[in-house]
């Protein structure tokens, strides 16, 4: 989607302010919405996708005018109301109307270290070939979407070449969109896992006379991203 | 981006979120204490597991982990080779893996190669060598820019290259995580792996800035680069 997040190219944004003493986190509130983040992540009802789409789905006037672990509350606020966790009202007034549905998968302090160590790895397998080869000269799409995408759009509709070949990976764009609520008959059926490949694009055919010379952007792209060019 | 704090005033925090003043909360930690305690009512969270989070990348995986992969590729050349092989496995090796470092990539810069990193979209980025992000690789004006004027950017953070090197932004668009190894800088080959790490910064593994070597650290001399003529 066309959202507030894709700000690759996109101008107003002032100067770069890097802080070399900078703590990780500015005030305790961020601290805590980073670890209700993962503690809710736990309970399964949506993928990594989802919450990304979560926050980029936020209206460009409040993603802007918000802190980075302001967005990230807001999506955590909407994907538990969305899934049924909670109700505006209870966020509203603090007080409890409903009980909490999956609280068997209620992430323990124990298991921590192990769901960290562990994470969620995305390589899946795949019966078929990777179409395209190292070297091949690829264009990416440019189908809009009103759905969660992974293909900036400064990266649309441009000419590109495959660096490298990757393992299959989820496909974001279905993934942020399906049935999970924990359910072991839904869970993975939205993956439709793709071959990734690594893209390289000649900064010239990116931002023609606006772009640096010597310099090309590379990103990850799967492979229905592409065409052959 | 807005910040609501200074974050001046928020370095006390050390006890967790033991908060006793609620009436002092500003309407974000309100907020967000507000949420927390209808989870942990619901038994949805625990809050000793919301603490655990916090203590893993508040304390223990940050950068020096990124440095001791960076001071065994600059020292060993079979395990630079096995970074360029398999990355995951040979960081693996080292003892990171994990949450947001589960595909591992890792790119040489060179005097010829220059890589830097980007989540143009999000903020993806190797939590498992580098810890959380800072606030400007965040930030809209850092997403925005690099990938447009990746030179104009870097030489923001003092660091100039040389127009026949080559840059490549590295837009991390998937799951994978890109580690940067920047070039071993001169006058540093008497130092082993440990004092090599030491001088690895974080910004030197995302490719906004070098490793300057030990000897114009200790003596607080300029460093030797190419300045843009004025």
């Amino acid at each position: 989607m066309n959202g507030p997040h894709d700000v690759g190219g996109r101008a107003g944004f002032g100067d770069v302010m890097p802080d070399a003493d900078e703590p990780a986190f500015h005030a305790d509130w961020e601290r805590r919405v980073l670890g209700l983040t993962l503690c809710c992540g736990a309970l399964r009802h949506w993928t990594l996708d989802e919450s990304r789409h979560a926050r980029e789905s936020l209206s460009p006037a409040l993603y802007y005018s918000s802190s980075y672990y302001q967005i990230w509350l807001t999506a955590l606020e909407a994907l538990l109301i969305h899934h049924g966790e909670m109700t505006r009202e209870e966020l509203d007034d603090g007080v409890v109307h409903q009980a909490g549905l999956a609280t068997e998968r209620c992430l323990e302090a124990r298991r921590v270290p192990s769901v960290l160590a562990t994470g969620a790895p995305t390589a899946r397998t795949l019966e078929s070939k990777p179409r395209y080869r190292t070297g091949d000269r690829v264009r990416t799409i440019v189908d809009h979407t009103k759905g969660h995408t992974r293909l900036p759009g400064y990266a649309r509709d441009k000419p590109g070449t495959i660096v490298e070949i990757h393992e299959a990976h989820v496909f974001p764009d279905k993934n942020a969109h399906g049935r999970h609520a924990g359910n072991q008959d839904t869970r993975g059926q939205s993956e439709q896992p793709e071959w990734l490949y690594t893209v390289a694009f000649e900064c010239q055919d990116l931002w023609g006379k606006g772009g640096e010379t010597n310099t090309s952007v590379t990103l990850e792209a799967w492979e229905s991203y592409l065409r052959a060019e | 981006m807005v910040q609501e704090h200074d974050p001046h005033t928020h370095d006390h925090h050390d006890h967790g979120h033991a908060h006793d003043h609620d009436n002092h909360l500003e309407p974000t930690a309100a907020r967000v204490r507000a949420l927390e305690t209808l989870l942990v009512a619901k038994g949805l969270v625990d809050p000793a597991a919301v603490d655990a989070i916090i203590d893993t990348y508040e304390n223990k995986v940050g950068p020096r982990n990124g440095a001791k992969v960076v001071a065994r590729a600059w020292v060993d050349a079979e395990f630079r080779h096995w970074l360029e092989r398999d990355a995951n496995a040979a960081i693996a090796s080292i003892g990171f893996s994990g949450r947001q470092g589960e595909h591992m990539q890792v790119v040489f810069n060179t005097p010829e190669i220059h890589n830097v990193v980007v989540c143009t979209l999000c903020s993806c980025y190797p939590w498992t060598v580098l810890g959380l992000p800072p606030t400007w690789y965040k930030s809209p004006a850092y997403r925005s820019r690099v990938v447009v004027e990746p030179r104009r950017v870097l030489a923001e953070f003092g660091l100039f290259l040389d127009a026949a090197t080559k840059v490549i932004v590295r837009d991390s668009t998937a799951e994978l995580r890109w580690l940067v190894i920047p070039e071993r800088p001169a006058g540093t080959e008497t130092l082993d792996e440990a004092a090599l790490a030491e001088l690895v910064t974080r910004d030197a593994m995302i490719g906004t800035a070098r490793v300057e070597s030990c000897l114009s650290a200790a003596t607080d001399s300029p460093v030797d680069r190419e300045e843009p003529s004025a």
